[in-house]
């Protein structure tokens, strides 16, 4: 399998440059939400790796929020950030991108502090500005984007095959059935109407790196165990402490606000979301989240990578981002549905989850044992998102009609044909239903 | 944590617990307010219905709601009106909210007959029931002399309700939550393993705990700032405050037109003209015969909130994860999944463990729809257009509900339900009765409707034209007796907060 990979490309916008900026970003869009896919600036179809792609100018509105702990300000400057997920190694992909989409890279990039547009080096710029997630979500490790359009294929063929059939002379058995399938999309391959690519070698160094990950983290913090018994207790009573003294900062957002970020929403059957936040202050909460995200992380890459996330099965990329030295944190995803089915899935199916990491954030509704209360304070929450979520410019998904369940199923039907037979009847009726 | 305390129905608008089944003549009137003064005089006299329970039952009723600029024109502050929910404040047809309730295309605002702009959408709704013969009377005595001087009659909605079916001649309103008036029921988050029928109070009146255990928007006055204030109850999570919505409810009307004839029409081409086909064919999409009963059959314990002898909502659909019986994308099944707070089958503390981290599924759909218990809404809707079938007259649905949190009730039953292409793990079909049919994004079709049979592929139907179009519709405001009277005695002209 070729295993995804990820970049952010982070850049200071100039400060008089940010609603030019947006000028020009809005630009790449027919209408506020959908992307002209092949638009002058990047026109990301042309990236066959290319899943998920963003453009987003994070200015953070809620950055008055750590005056409630009696700390100094700290600026945040409008920053760019140039995000996506693809197929491959980011800097491969990110070498496409520079030589593909160059000049309109340029031109976006020279709205940024550090960029000079005579001298620069793009790729070489894109990489050092690079910032890597401190968790990252992928709904399927390995799934290209090829093998999506592909799978996505072969089921609109078998499902009118399917249709076809009905009509002429309706259908027998599902074994039966499997076997005709089998060969009418031998015969779709051979003349050229679709296409199954076989899977790809996984690289040597992928494989070794994530098994000495998987198994070297569990050893290390079974190592660690003593050490986390007996700061337990002081653990926990500092938690309760602070949990009880922390404020909440959950003011109704600004109607304005809130028709800025709907107007890009509910487009397509996916929606991205971006949110930008800070970190509670002190090494409490620092070490805390610093010691979530990794551990989300891992177990993101070893446990979550087979189409859900805990019960979340509709996000398809998640990241989560501390930036500023770790005082702040980004969090950027692409879910199914609309948002109030997305904040929902959060208090009703991951609220602990979301506490876990969340409730580190400045302003959090108020937990208790890290992981109840919180995102469970419905409106406090709600309002809480929405006023840390940021416009995301610019979005691009590369099957806009799927969602990851439809994903999934496509390969489970793709599974189902390679296979010669079906043991039973019943099995290749299970099979013939997801068609 | 705040004390709650007892209902008192003589503050609650009487349609926040009765039908007013009986009473089967009714007409909604949309009123644009033309004099404000005489408006709030008429206001504070009219004999509106409330919640107690008399004997005899009456044979009249009546009930007042407002939209947002009605309330603005009423001289209720802007502070006042942010005070409550996002969805009230800026209407049914705010820019984006139409894409996300699937009024688009047909079902566009610019084509509706009211409410589809700032000119067409009224300032009050007056609800008036009647027994049969009395609703002409009941009429006049309520509007009085000042009425129309205070108002001008924008619509006039009328009704029938001879016969209990809906247009299409299915049973409707069948499936209602139970009102836990009580406040008996625990509202614990992940308490519920399987459907409970009964719903905290608080999610259809303002004012009292919901599903979550907590209270949903609405304007909280500071009774030292406003003296007129006093007359509201205070708010049960903050004494100190009056509070406007305690025993209100958001009311949602969408006027719903259905094509009868071209409904029975594609159904009876799409059976080869076998009736009986055409009959299944029917009660698949609807998920329930004519009679109302469900094509489910009984589950063997009992839920909480429905009425075991009456049968008809004794059902989930636990038992038919395919959608073998009951269609996954059939209307009841869409409009009301009857999903717990947990996917089925974990009955064991180590399971609902296994599954709160996503393990145990026994297929991928299994755990893809919500919990339904946030997502209720209290049906009140009247049919309207002649009972006799004929093409020549206009046939809908005025399709009202309360909630107290429309975002999270009526609009999610909406679009994550009834609009979603892929609700439950469908393959792109929307509601068979109410989708409007548009494509999506990248051009799939959605106009489908498919069953899955026991052995075989799905049978699946295409093509199907919209039968139901939206032609009106607005968010209100029901408010309690008391705060009914607030509106009413605000000074007009004057700040009001």
């Amino acid at each position: 399998m070729v295993p995804q990979s990820t970049f952010m490309v982070c850049a200071e916008i100039i400060g008089d440059q940010v609603e030019n900026l947006r000028q020009l970003l809005g630009g790449m869009n027919c209408e506020p939400g959908v992307v002209d896919p092949n638009n002058s600036l990047v026109p990301f179809a042309q990236f066959k790796g290319l899943h998920v792609a963003r453009f987003a100018i994070i200015e953070s509105q809620t950055n008055d929020d750590v005056e409630a702990y009696n700390i100094s300000l700290k600026r945040w400057p409008p920053t760019l950030i140039f995000l996506g997920d693809c197929d491959g190694p980011y800097d491969l992909f990110l070498a496409e991108v520079a030589v593909r989409a160059g000049p309109g890279l340029r031109k976006i990039f020279s709205h940024c502090v550090n960029f000079n547009p005579e001298s620069e080096i793009l790729l070489e710029w894109m990489l050092e500005n690079n910032k890597k997630p401190t968790a990252n979500y992928i709904n399927w490790i390995g799934r290209t984007v090829t093998q999506v359009h592909e799978e996505i294929q072969l089921h609109r063929l078998l499902n009118e095959r399917v249709r076809q059939m009905q009509q002429e002379n309706g259908v027998e058995s599902a074994l039966g059935l499997h076997q005709d399938l089998r060969q009418f999309v031998r015969s779709e391959i051979d003349s050229n109407n679709l296409e199954l690519s076989k899977e790809p070698r996984t690289p040597v160094k992928w494989r070794v790196g994530n098994f000495f990950h998987k198994v070297t983290v569990p050893l290390a913090l079974l190592l660690l165990t003593p050490l986390f018994l007996v700061l337990a207790p002081f653990y926990a009573l500092k938690l309760r402490m602070l949990e009880r003294s922390d404020l909440e900062i959950t003011p109704r957002p600004d109607p304005d606000h809130i028709s800025k970020l709907a107007a890009h929403e509910d487009r397509m059957v996916t929606n991205q979301f971006t949110a930008f936040g800070d970190v509670k202050p002190g090494l409490f909460r620092r070490y805390t989240i610093i010691f979530l995200l990794f551990m989300l992380n891992y177990a993101a890459r070893h446990i979550y990578n087979r189409g859900f996330l805990t019960r979340v099965q509709t996000i398809h990329f998640a990241r989560w981002v501390l930036l500023d030295d770790k005082t702040r944190v980004l969090f950027a995803s692409n879910y199914d549905g609309d948002l109030e089915s997305y904040m929902d899935d959060f208090i009703n199916k991951v609220g602990w989850g979301l506490n876990l990491v969340f409730s580190n954030g400045i302003g959090w509704p108020r937990t208790r044992w890290l992981i109840k209360g919180g995102s469970l304070h419905e409106q406090k929450f709600k309002y809480y998102l929405r006023r840390h979520q940021h416009l995301s410019d610019v979005w691009y998904k590369a099957y806009p009609d799927a969602t990851a369940v439809d994903i999934a199923r496509n390969s489970e039907i793709r599974q189902g044909l390679e296979k010669q037979r079906f043991a039973s009847e019943q099995d290749a009726q299970k099979w013939v239903q997801l068609i | 944590m705040s004390k709650r305390e007892k209902i008192d129905f003589s503050d609650v608008q009487g349609i926040c617990r009765f039908a007013h089944g009986r009473l089967t003549n009714a007409e909604f009137l949309l009123l644009k307010i033309k004099d404000v003064e005489v408006a709030k005089q008429w206001l504070s006299q009219a004999p509106v219905s409330t919640a107690e329970s008399k004997s005899p039952v009456p044979e009249t009723a009546m009930h007042i709601a407002f939209t947002a600029t009605g309330l603005i024109k009423l001289g209720l502050s802007e502070q006042i009106l942010s005070g409550f929910s996002e969805p009230f404040v800026s209407g049914m047809t705010a820019k984006n909210r139409s894409r996300r309730l699937g009024d688009v295309g047909n079902n566009s605002p610019s084509t509706w007959l009211w409410g589809g702009d700032d000119v067409a959408s009224p300032d009050v709704l007056l609800m008036l029931y009647a027994a049969p013969e009395k609703l002409d009377g009941w009429q006049s005595e309520v509007m009085g002399m000042k009425f129309n001087q205070a108002f001008d009659l924008q619509h006039c909605l009328r009704t029938n309700d001879e016969v209990r079916t809906e247009p299409f001649g299915f049973a409707d309103g069948i499936s209602q939550p139970e009102i836990d008036w009580g406040q008996q029921q625990a509202t614990d988050i992940h308490s519920r393993y399987t459907y409970s029928n009964l719903l905290a109070l608080g999610e259809i009146l303002l004012g009292y705990r919901n599903e979550y255990g907590e209270y949903t928007d609405r304007p909280l006055l500071e009774s030292d700032l406003d003296a007129l204030a006093k007359v509201l109850p205070r708010a049960e999570e903050n004494p100190r405050l009056r509070d406007l919505g305690r025993n209100g409810s958001y009311l949602v009307f969408r006027q719903l037109e259905q094509d009868v004839d071209g409904f029975w029409r594609h159904l009876k081409g799409a059976s080869d003209g076998d009736s009986n086909k055409m009959e299944a064919l029917a009660e698949a999409m609807v998920g329930r015969r004519r009679d109302g009963s469900p094509l489910m059959s009984e589950t063997p314990y009992s839920i909480p909130g429905v009425d075991k002898d009456k049968g008809i909502n004794q059902f989930d659909f636990n038992a038919d994860p395919g959608g073998l019986v009951c269609p996954v994308g059939a209307h009841v099944r869409r409009s009301n999944p009857r999903t717990g707070d947990y996917p089925p089958g974990n009955a064991s503390f180590i399971k609902r463990l296994l599954s709160l981290f996503g393990f145990g599924k026994k297929s991928r759909s299994q755990d893809l729809i919500a919990s339904t218990r946030y997502h209720r809404i209290l049906r009140r809707g009247r049919q309207y257009g002649p009972v006799q079938n004929s093409s020549d007259y206009q046939r809908g649905l005025h399709f009202i509900c309360l909630s107290a949190n429309i975002a999270r009730q009526f609009e999610f039953v909406q679009n994550a339900w009834i609009a979603n292409a892929k609700f439950g793990g469908l393959q792109d079909e929307t509601d068979p009765l109410l989708g409007n049919r548009q494509p999506l994004n990248n051009g799939s079709p959605t106009d489908r409707f498919s069953r899955p049979q026991k052995s075989g592929p799905a049978q699946c139907m295409r093509g199907i034209p919209q039968f139901v179009t939206v032609q009106g519709g607005a968010y209100f405001f029901l408010p309690g007796i008391r705060a009914l009277k607030y509106i009413a005695e605000t000074p007009f002209g004057t700040d009001g907060g």
